[in-house]
């Protein structure tokens, strides 16, 4: 019996850590040869989170009062106006759209501003019957920016055409009212995202350093990887380009109506998630600890292939793939598919190096239910 | 020899230990499943996915719909029929089979540990747990009985035993002990465990816990079998399953194996258990004592059931249970990469694999083509399982030519475009892309649509 003092010492131990581990959120104090999560994580908040979104903001409220002063007054300057900063406004768009997590998740804010290709009938009958409501997930095809894409752009064949139907047209109210909606719902979601963030889910991202699949470094890990796979390889290029269809589906390409705007929207997009890999800054060249220094710090306890590397340098081969194509996808894709076929392979590669090396790496858990590894 | 061995069987001992082991086993499975229930797995697993996998041969092994609830409130009930003791023939071959059944309707749920239990429920139905401490040695004296054929507990020390050792000799191969993975992708990422996270980035520890890890599941049977190492063999166990619990998502497993465990002590420890526990439940001790110790008649027909049934029958359960791990040898290349026969042979928490799977759906009539979205057709769980696992991939492969089939399309062909990435190996190709999976089978010979595993792993 004199053994049971030599098991109940360890389990008292031990029992205290089993109760102090689960969801931990209290941030560490590390030792030089670790890597700081905090900083990561308060890297991708402060210099690049919030930057991004603050720069979003400013477009889309630029967007919203275009939008008014057109409505006002649709003159052909205006329209044109109008049309600028939508585009200047979707550009900027694409280095928040994979930051689906908080508040942007909870809104649905990805599907609220940017399903395309638009649901154009439906579009006609709210406009005509007056009714709609943009929080119901049957409407996400019915708004955002390829829906201003179709009242900017679609309307007609050209300017003069297009400003008849805020003008002459027999429902010219209608149209003007829900162009207006439009500019306003992405100006208000997009306030409330950056105002959460501002306004004390900065401290909640950041504290949350647990290691277990709720905390912020898997859940967003997961989102971006989400983001990278299904809005930028399939919906910008993979769709369009017919991979998962029978045909090429040109009418589902990113700013349709634009004609000339989806290249743009695919390197930007790009680019975005690339800078975010490395940790650079939004708005200026420097860099802070992301997935890049994670893995390279993770490289050096595991002695494996520079992993991070490999995966820049594809990140470069598949934006210089991209470049060849047209800035008209839906000339790409009538005139020559297989470029559209080339860039998707490119990015596809991207895609297996997140998706199973890195994930794998950064042992990152996308399930809550029990697991043994096997 | 055979009168060794008959000597041997009719050898008895204490049934406090075995009935201590009921009742903490039976307890247990209850958690267990309650647990699942409040988690809302059932529901996550069992109901909201469109497919399921299947194990070859129980296809016909599926959740019912809503009904599902019921089979878990069953195994549920079972459970705790065996934990008191009631019913306990029954309670164990009906926890058996709605257990076993639940683990059969969906193979991405595979866990070591359930197989675990399934085997132990299995050999429980053959042991007369029930003869001590129990309501039908309460409601009639005479079947109860405070002593048992000595093999009865032996037999679960032997199946605690294949376990551990088992799982010791899996740990024998290069990437475990050279290369200390797969810990050393999973220690780092626990950075915020109070006191070890900081440790647990250092490689020296990744190499710690990978040597003493095999050390102690090669180890740790005899140390409980031999009478002067128990207490610190016990010692050893519960610091290895609470650190793995603490390191690890798996549930109940670390408090079944320690409490698993005691079987190992002697029938002292057992009384004053029983005794604690019937002070907690105000059970009269002395009703539980007041049993005979052995009678004529019924152990006789005991033994003869024993002779002619029960035994034979743990000889073969025994005999599958320590050739069934040793499959692997039949099939070629890289264990860890084909996956064939790694199901089943308590290799557990042993490798790290992430894969990826995109399926090319090609209409031959048409010659059209098409990839799918695996998340049309799988939960996030199920999408992970299969992508790493062949006999999933090549299942899934079907799924998906049979459902574009009823879609209208004429001799489809299923292609994978697939990727693999072990053990901190850079991802390499999995399957061939060229091969159309539509045509392939599932049966027990070797995959030969896998592509070559470009490296080696050493040992077993």
């Amino acid at each position: 019996m004199k053994y049971l003092r030599s098991v109940f010492v360890p389990l008292i131990i031990l029992f205290v850590m089993v109760g102090c581990s689960s969801d931990n959120d209290s941030p560490k104090d590390d030792q030089n040869d670790t890597f700081d999560r905090a900083a990561m994580l308060s890297n991708w908040a402060d210099n690049i989170i919030i930057p991004a979104y603050t720069a979003f903001n400013l477009k889309v409220i630029d967007l919203k009062s275009k939008t008014t002063v057109f409505n006002q007054n649709p003159t052909v300057e205006n329209l044109q106006n109008l049309r600028t900063a939508w585009e200047d406004a979707y550009v900027s768009f694409q280095h928040v759209s994979m930051f689906e997590i908080g508040k942007a998740e909870e809104l649905r804010f990805r599907n609220r501003l940017n399903v395309y290709p638009t649901d154009v009938l439906e579009v006609e009958s709210f406009i005509a019957s007056g009714v709609y409501d943009f929080s119901l997930p049957s409407t996400i095809d019915d708004q955002g920016f390829p829906a201003i894409d179709y009242l900017i752009n679609g309307l007609a064949e050209s300017d003069l055409e297009i400003i008849e139907f805020y003008t002459t047209n027999s429902n010219a109210e209608g149209y003007r009212t829900y162009l207006q909606t439009l500019s306003n719902t992405i100006a208000d979601l997009t306030d409330q995202v950056l105002s959460s963030w501002t306004n004390g889910y900065r401290d909640t991202f950041v504290a949350n350093t647990s290691s277990s699949a709720s905390g912020s470094v898997d859940k967003f890990t997961n989102a971006y990887i989400f983001y990278y796979e299904k809005a930028l390889r399939a919906g910008k290029v993979g769709i369009p380009a017919g991979i998962f269809s029978n045909q090429p589906l040109p009418e589902n390409v990113e700013g349709y109506y634009k004609k000339d705007i989806s290249k743009k929207l695919l390197l930007e997009a790009i680019d975005a998630t690339r800078n975010f890999f490395n940790g650079k800054h939004f708005g200026n060249n420097s860099t802070g600890p992301s997935f890049k220094t994670y893995l390279d710090y993770l490289n050096t306890i595991k002695n494996g292939e520079n992993l991070s590397a490999l995966i820049d340098s594809q990140f470069v081969v598949a934006e210089n793939k991209a470049n060849e194509l047209n800035a008209n996808f839906v000339l790409q894709i009538e005139t020559d598919n297989s470029k559209m076929l080339g860039s998707y392979n490119e990015l596809q590669r991207i895609v297996v190096l997140l998706k199973v090396d890195m994930v794998q790496a950064l042992n990152i858990a996308i399930t809550y239910v029990d697991a043994d590894g096997d | 020899m055979s009168l060794v061995l008959s000597k041997y069987f009719q050898k008895e001992t204490e049934a406090a230990p075995l009935a201590v082991f009921r009742v903490f086993f039976g307890f247990m499975m209850f958690i267990s499943i309650i647990r699942f229930w409040a988690h809302g797995w059932i529901d996550q697993l069992y109901i909201q996915p469109k497919f399921f996998f299947s194990y070859y041969g129980f296809e016909w092994v599926q959740p019912i719909g809503d009904y599902t609830y019921l089979i878990f409130g069953i195994c549920a009930l079972a459970a705790l029929g065996v934990a008191l003791g009631f019913k306990y023939r029954l309670s164990i071959i009906i926890f058996f089979l709605s257990f076993t059944y639940i683990e059969l309707m969906d193979k991405t749920t595979y866990l070591n540990h359930y197989y675990f239990i399934s085997c132990v429920a299995f050999l429980m139905i053959f042991l007369p747990a029930n003869s001590y401490f129990s309501f039908d040695a309460y409601k009639n004296p005479l079947k109860g009985n405070s002593k048992i054929p000595k093999w009865t507990i032996d037999s679960i020390k032997l199946s605690i035993c294949t376990v551990y050792f088992y799982a010791g000799l899996a740990k024998l191969n290069s990437d475990w002990l050279f290369n200390a993975m797969p810990l050393k992708i999973w220690l780092p990422s626990k950075y915020d465990i109070p006191f070890l996270g900081d440790f647990l980035q250092q490689s020296w520890v990744h190499y710690l816990f990978s040597w003493s890890g095999a050390i102690y599941d090669l180890m740790i049977p005899f140390l409980l079998l031999y009478r002067p190492t128990r207490w610190l063999a016990f010692a050893l166990v519960v610091i290895f399953h609470v650190m793995t619990r603490v390191l690890f998502p798996i549930g109940m497993f670390p408090f079944i194996m320690i409490v698993s465990a005691l079987i190992f002590f002697d029938a002292g420890i057992h009384h004053r258990i029983i005794q604690f526990i019937s002070k907690l439940f105000r059970i009269d001790y002395s009703k539980v004592t007041s049993l005979p110790t052995s009678s004529g008649n019924v152990s006789g027909k005991r033994n003869r059931l024993n002779r002619n049934f029960a035994i034979p029958i743990l000889a073969v359960f025994f005999s599958i249970q320590l050739l069934f791990p040793w499959r692997y040898l039949a099939y070629p290349d890289e264990l860890f990469w084909t996956e064939e026969g790694f199901r089943f042979s308590w290799r557990v928490m042993l490798m790290d694999k992430v894969g990826y799977a995109q399926f090319k759906i090609k209409d031959r009539e048409s010659g059209e083509e098409f990839m799918v979205h695996n998340s049309d057709f799988l939960t996030p769980f199920q999408e992970k399982e299969m992508s790493f696992q062949p006999d999933f991939i090549l299942e899934f492969a079907h799924y998906l030519g049979n459902h574009f089939k009823e879609k209208g399309h004429k001799n489809v062909g299923v292609f994978v475009e697939s990727y693999v990435a072990l053990n901190g190996r850079l991802s390499q190709p999995y399957i061939n892309p060229n091969v159309d999976l539509m045509k392939e089978k599932e049966s027990f010979r070797y995959k030969d649509w896998l592509l070559p595993f470009n490296d080696e792993i050493k040992g077993l």
